[in-house]
């Protein structure tokens, strides 16, 4: 809350849901236009509502800096998500910093692992972990680990997704 | 209206419209004709009077014209460019009076009664109509007669003017096509030896309603001028701009800041009383070296409310080069949407008009059609399940369902080398080394033989849920009619 938030990892999509899913209101997601992969909103609908959620295409990481800057210190959204490619500098992560606090609203940047910036609050890495216990095939096992944190301390949490209280549920690591 | 005593009415004919309007742009010198394609055949739409004056005729073939006339030039017509010109005609026809209409696509009628007096006469008003025409480079016919039907004919038929009051003299010789009736009428009439207007008004007329109708009876009786017909003036589109000049220049941002908030205040009145919304603003402003700076917003929504639009001018007038001063601010509405009047209710909305601010700040940055959302759409294909619509233009629409647990990230499908109907045990994708560790599966989909798509021409796949024992969990998919593997999407 009023602060831009790090996460990287092949499950950082999946953090950026579920955080969107826990804030609730509006997102808006900043994306740069080259970029092929997308976002699929017939596969996160479970998680959040798709039509909370307005993308911007940007040209590139300046013009994503400056829609999420914008964004963040309007204070209309509740999160605003950034795919990122290359390292903040401390001036840019500042500036996000700071508009994340006039606005009261939490910024998200997905980063590449290693890029992250010394400005951000906290860094996240998220990572999913092969479940061979359930016989279900859908498990949503990951494993997320705070690796940065300005105001605390580090941990891991082994977590999964809950497709009808529609909330994360923190489990007990996975038998090796 | 005018009781009809001392009506005027001034019919204009355009014979040639449509080739010089053309030809004020790009003269050229001998014949020259417009061309459209009628019947699959390239047809002579318009010609210039040098082109008629080689035999050439409306409605010919070009092909034949071409080889009649081997120096003949040619241009393809632009109807709906004609049209706007007539419009262009017809504002500039109300510097003679108020009340101009369109006489079919290529005249104007006027009804002059009471304005000729300002031009000295009615003879000096219809010369400097036709002075000014054809130093326009247009040729035109004029009729002046006391009823629209008389001043038709005398345009179309024999130009001249009627004396006030007595109709059947002026028309008495012209042919009875000039009543504006259709071909087979006249034809018929023709035959019947009824050759002239004057013909006509001689006969029985139980008889030539019996055999063609009322409408040629009452065309007779509204060109004499014993039924009154009406000219209906065609209306002048709303103009949804404000201006606003200085005695002296200004250029501080909060000065011409508050210049635009005058205007917004007029021009917001004025959206209001037509219940529109401004989708896309100009402000103009003029500096003292006559140099002209623009900043154009486009918003998300149609809007009309002053306090919200002046704070989004905000970053564009703050790029603007004042120079010397600015001395002239014009704001201009270019784009407008219908936005009736709403009852206010106590419930809240400024959540939703602030997103709304929020997308056209962003949009003035990087493009209003950058900013997407997205719409559910009915389609099993992946891509289509879900629409990208621009953001200004559509609404939030809720109702997502899959019945089927679709991947978080979508991507092109990769290639991956692998044989057989069932998943493979180990793979390589993205340079990662992946053993299968549970897949689930097929899901069948098939494409969508009604639209035409190149990435689905491998034909059916077998959609696998994939969950590697590194973690990864992909969407994988088997095309069993052009065996191969490849990875669409990844999961959570």
């Amino acid at each position: 809350m009023g602060r831009t938030h790090e996460v990287c990892g092949a499950s950082a999509f999946a953090f950026a849901f579920a955080l969107l899913a826990q804030r609730g209101g509006q997102a808006v997601w900043v994306r740069e236009a080259w970029d092929r992969q997308q976002i699929n909103p017939t596969g996160f609908a479970d998680i959040s509502d798709p039509s909370r959620v307005t993308v911007c295409n940007t040209r590139d990481q300046i013009e994503t800096l400056a829609v999420a800057e914008e964004a963040l210190r309007s204070g209309v959204v509740a999160l605003v998500v950034m795919q990122l490619g290359k390292a903040l500098n401390l001036t840019e992560g500042r500036r996000l910093q700071l508009a994340a606090r006039d606005g009261a609203s939490t910024g998200l940047a997905i980063i590449p692992e290693g890029m992250g910036s010394n400005a951000a609050e906290t860094r996240w890495r998220c990572t999913p972990v092969f479940d061979p216990d359930t016989g279900v095939a859908d498990s949503t096992l990951q494993h997320w680990e705070l690796i940065k944190n300005k105001s605390g301390t580090l941990r891991v949490w082994y977590v999964r997704w809950d497709r009808t209280t529609r909330r994360i549920t923190v489990v007990p690591p996975p038998r090796k | 209206m005018f009781d009809g005593i001392g009506r005027r009415v001034v019919s204009l004919w355009f014979p040639r419209l449509a080739s010089e309007r053309v030809l004020r742009q790009r003269p050229v010198d001998g014949p020259f004709v417009l061309t459209v394609k009628q019947k699959n055949a390239d047809r002579i739409y318009c010609l210039n009077k040098a082109a008629e004056q080689q035999g050439l005729h409306q409605g010919m073939p070009y092909a034949d014209a071409r080889a009649f006339c081997p120096e003949l030039q040619s241009r393809v017509a632009e109807p709906e460019r004609d049209n706007g010109f007539l419009h262009l005609l017809r504002r500039w026809a109300t510097r003679y009076c108020p009340w101009v209409g369109f006489e079919g696509a290529d005249g104007l009628v006027m009804d002059v009664t009471g304005s000729t007096h300002l031009f000295g006469g009615e003879a000096p008003m219809l010369a400097d109509i036709r002075m000014r025409l054809r130093r326009a480079g247009l040729s035109v016919q004029i009729g002046c007669a006391d009823t629209r039907g008389a001043a038709w004919a005398l345009a179309h038929y024999g130009e001249g003017t009627a004396p006030s009051g007595d109709m059947l003299s002026a028309l008495n010789a012209l042919p009875v096509a000039g009543l504006r009736i259709d071909d087979d009428i006249s034809v018929a009439l023709q035959r019947l030896g009824l050759r002239t207007i004057g013909d006509l008004v001689g006969v029985a007329r139980a008889p030539l309603t019996r055999r063609f109708g009322p409408g040629l009876l009452l065309r007779l009786d509204q060109a004499l001028g014993a039924q009154f017909e009406e000219i209906s003036p065609h209306a002048d589109p709303v103009h949804f701009a404000v201006r606003m000049t200085l005695p002296e220049p200004i250029g501080l941002l909060s000065d011409v800041m508050l210049g635009a908030d005058r205007l917004l205040v007029q021009l917001c009145a004025k959206l209001k009383s037509h219940e529109v919304g401004a989708r896309k603003l100009c402000l103009t402003l003029r500096r003292v070296d006559h140099d002209h700076q623009q900043v154009e917003l486009r918003l998300a929504r149609p809007l009309r409310d002053p306090k919200r639009i002046l704070p989004l001018f905000e970053r564009g007038v703050a790029e603007i080069d004042a120079g010397f001063g600015i001395d002239q601010l014009r704001l201009e509405a270019t784009q407008v949407d219908p936005l009736p009047v709403q009852q206010i209710s106590h419930v809240a909305e400024g959540r939703a008009g602030a997103l709304d601010d929020l997308i056209t700040r962003i949009g003035t940055r990087i493009g209003l059609e950058n900013i997407q959302r997205f719409l559910p759409a009915d389609s099993h294909i992946p891509e289509r399940s879900f629409l990208v619509a621009s953001a200004a233009y559509s609404e939030p629409v809720a109702g997502w369902n899959s019945p089927n647990p679709r991947p978080l990230l979508l991507f092109p499908p990769e290639p991956i080398a692998a044989s057989g109907a069932r998943p493979p045990a180990r793979f390589r994708w993205r340079r990662m080394s992946l053993t299968t560790g549970r897949a689930t599966g097929p899901e069948r989909i098939a494409p969508e033989w009604w639209l035409e798509d190149e990435n689905w021409r491998s034909g059916l796949r077998d959609y696998w849920r994939v969950e590697t024992c590194e973690g990864r969990r992909l969407w994988l998919f088997y095309t069993p009619q052009n065996p191969g593997w490849f990875v669409q999407g990844e999961f959570a």
